[in-house]
């Protein structure tokens, strides 16, 4: 099951945009071809709490949760969510957080959710059209740009990083 | 739309976009989470949808539009169904002549609730036939099969959720044929409608005999799905627990139940003797399991520490392994709190410099439990605070009495406070009450939803409005105060000690709009306004168009921006 399964999770605070992160994400997975499931948590978290969002996807996925131990990439919006959600990481499994981004280099601050998702991309086989698509499907068309922006600040952010995490 | 369109939708956007393409008519509720986008998401696509004041008042509404002869919807969370739990155990007898269709969400594990209570249940207990998805394709298809059970043995059908279907994106293919509304029109049935001891006992048999009939029925129904397996270990299960168990155990024969109330137990007997071994994996309560053994059918259930919260894969692991050793525990996250602007902040700061006994209530407010504030002494369920602070002050000796305030949210008081108030100056205690609703101008925690003292409807139009002091002056509360709490103001506290030393019956009314949906209320407010568009038909332009097709974009789209 995990061979063919590849977990990712998202985490942040509440406000952070995880939501909106794995939305893009699971966008562009499912334009892809992929089955795609995501879950969350959300309600009480919208308050500043911990936030976080499941994204599995493969040929076939069941459940919508990540067990812990099996995720393969842990993307962390807030640094602080990093040791809050370790023990979902597989080993070999790829952290990927805020100091993977030049954070002055972001055209909005708030906008590290993006760009977080650009660095996930680095490591992900997926067209770069579809990731437009999904960006463009998110956001509202004044937005395009900064959101294309950060993201690819995070996908050139990864260059020199394998395609697939080491087992 | 094409048959063969894949979108990804959350089991609430599912729920709604079955709703739509089933011809329902009208959808009523009351925000809760894990069920509110359901409404949300089927006014944006193209549905009529509305807020209640409550859920009892939401699902008699339903009931109207289904006793009219057309197809409805009404949707709660779990503890949404007690408040309407009235309504449901008559309708049950009376039957409907269109569809009615409740939607429960249920919240195992409890990330936002204040209880986790096991709604199927309810389904036994009012004699009301429960479907039960595990996906949101599920959560979409069972619309179609809830309102069709509803029309041919005109009851109404329970679908049952759980917050992780609910809040779960997986793919849906939407249906290619979409039904028609039914068309509407009043027919006559005094003996069958009107549940007089005299009716109601005719009514209740008729109700035994549609169960016996659904239930043989649902003996082979394609809504309840065997997957062939190693015929060693076999599995009965239903909702969400279904895809932890099919990635628990992928070589064990499963059988899946989607209608699981009235149970097929015939062909769970079958099933069962064709295993060796025979589990059932359910959340919650031991609901199935019990069902099962009554019927003198050989099961295996969980043990009782895996009744508590959600089940996931891992758990499902150690159900079948028997394995009772102690679950490790995931490191804490960092809980929710109120915004750093929010002007609760300076109501419960004021509460604990003065040592108040406070009766709480639910809602963002619920959170000035929490330290720094530490600021709320009980919350049991909506409205409670009312009644409990009142029950306080009359048994309380009087140096603690006169401590006791109850302070409850504007959306909760209409929700279920107007009759505590009632109370109140009904069975005044003998040193008076403070009461203090904290307005906030919208349905914070569950997202920002309208109600009927916000003077707009779930799509942000205009209606009438509930004036909250208003109400209170006119059933008969004479020291009623509109205060609005600021960070380094007195008047709040000022105002409250007054309250508190009058020894009389008070309202205090703390109102400013929340911080996260100033901007949206301003701009609502000035379009509102304007004086060439009166009553302006865009409501909220911008979101509606997200979804051109009548599929949402995403169900982000309604949430505090971030990520810009």
């Amino acid at each position: 099951m995990t061979s063919t399964v590849t977990n990712i999770v998202v985490a942040g605070l509440g406000g952070q945009g995880v939501l909106k992160a794995s939305d893009v994400l699971s966008d562009a997975l499912l334009r892809a071809g992929h089955d795609v499931k995501k879950s969350e948590v959300h309600g009480m978290a919208q308050r500043g709490g911990s936030v976080r969002s499941d994204v599995r996807y493969g040929p076939e996925v069941f459940s919508p949760m990540v067990s812990p131990g099996e995720a393969d990439y842990l993307v962390a919006v807030d640094s602080s969510q990093v040791d809050v959600c370790r023990h979902l990481l597989r080993p070999g499994g790829v952290v990927i957080a805020p100091d993977a981004i030049e954070a002055a280099a972001l055209p909005n601050r708030r906008s590290l959710n993006v760009a977080l998702t650009g660095a996930l991309s680095a490591h992900l086989d997926l067209p770069a059209e579809l990731w437009t698509a999904a960006l463009h499907a998110n956001f509202r068309q004044d937005l395009w740009a900064a959101n294309e922006q950060a993201f690819q600040l995070g996908r050139l952010s990864q260059s020199g990083s394998a395609k697939r995490p080491s087992t | 739309m094409s048959a063969t369109e894949r979108i990804l939708l959350n089991g609430d956007e599912a729920i709604a976009l079955g709703c739509l393409h089933a011809g329902v008519a009208l959808g009523a509720g009351y925000p809760g989470t894990p069920s509110t986008e359901i409404l949300e998401s089927f006014s944006k696509m193209g549905g009529r949808a509305q807020w209640s004041p409550n859920e009892k008042v939401a699902f008699e509404v339903a009931i109207g539009v289904a006793y009219a002869g057309a197809r409805a919807l009404v949707t709660m969370k779990h503890v949404g169904l007690n408040v309407a739990a009235d309504p449901l155990f008559t309708v049950a007898y009376t039957g409907v002549s269109g569809a009615l269709l409740i939607v429960s969400a249920d919240d195992p594990g409890m990330a936002s609730s204040q209880n986790e209570q096991d709604n199927r249940h309810y389904a036994e207990a009012a004699g009301v036939p429960m479907l039960e998805p595990s996906n949101s394709q599920e959560a979409y298809d069972f619309v179609f099969a809830a309102i069709e059970i509803s029309e041919r043995w005109h009851t109404p059908v329970l679908l049952r959720v759980t917050t992780r279907v609910c809040h779960s994106k997986t793919v849906v293919r939407p249906r290619a044929v979409q039904a028609q509304p039914l068309a509407p029109h009043f027919v006559r049935d005094i003996p069958g409608r009107v549940m007089i001891p005299a009716y109601a006992r005719p009514a209740h048999r008729r109700l035994r005999q549609k169960l016996a009939e659904i239930q043989a029925w649902n003996e082979t129904s394609d809504l309840n799905r065997a997957l062939p397996g190693d015929p060693a270990l076999g599995i009965i299960t239903s909702g969400v627990s279904y895809a932890h168990v099919r990635e628990a155990a992928p070589a064990a024969s499963v059988l899946k139940l989607g209608l699981t109330y009235p149970l097929p137990l015939r062909r769970v007997a079958e099933f069962a003797r064709g295993v060796s071994r025979c589990v059932v994996i359910e959340e919650g309560d031991p609901w199935l399991v019990d069902a099962f053994r009554a019927a003198g059918i050989r099961v295996e259930g969980k043990p009782d520490m895996y009744r508590f919260g959600e089940l996931s894969v891992p758990r499902v692991r150690r159900i079948l392994e028997g394995d009772v050793s102690p679950e490790s525990k995931p490191p804490p996250g960092k809980p929710p709190q109120l915004c750093d602007a929010c002007q609760y902040r300076v109501v419960f700061d004021t509460l604990r410099r003065h040592d108040c006994i406070v009766a709480g209530d639910i809602g963002c407010y619920t959170l000035g439990v929490l330290p720094p504030f530490e600021a709320m002494d009980s919350c049991v369920c909506m409205g409670a605070s009312i009644g409990v602070g009142l029950g306080l002050r009359h048994a309380l000796p009087p140096d603690e009495a006169r401590r006791v305030v109850s302070v409850i949210g504007d959306s909760t008081f209409v929700h279920s406070g107007i009759s505590g108030l009632v109370e109140m100056v009904y069975n005044p205690p003998p040193g008076g009450h403070v009461l203090i609703i904290l307005d906030n101008s919208t349905t914070a925690m569950t997202g920002h939803q309208e109600h009927p003292g916000t003077g707009r409807t779930l799509d942000h139009e205009p209606t009438n409005k509930l004036v909250i002091e208003d109400l209170a002056r006119a059933l008969g509360v004479r020291r009623v105060h509109v205060v609005e709490p600021r960070v380094g103001s007195e008047d709040f506290g000022r105002m409250l000690l007054e309250c508190l030393a009058s020894g009389e019956l008070c309202v205090l009314i703390t109102r400013r709009p929340c911080i996260l949906i100033a901007k949206r209320l301003k701009e609502l407010e000035q379009r509102h306004t304007a004086p060439e568009s009166p009553l302006p038909s865009t409501g909220i332009a911008a979101e509606a168009a997200c979804c051109p097709n009548g599929v949402p974009a995403g169900a982000g789209a309604d949430r505090p921006k971030s990520g810009i």
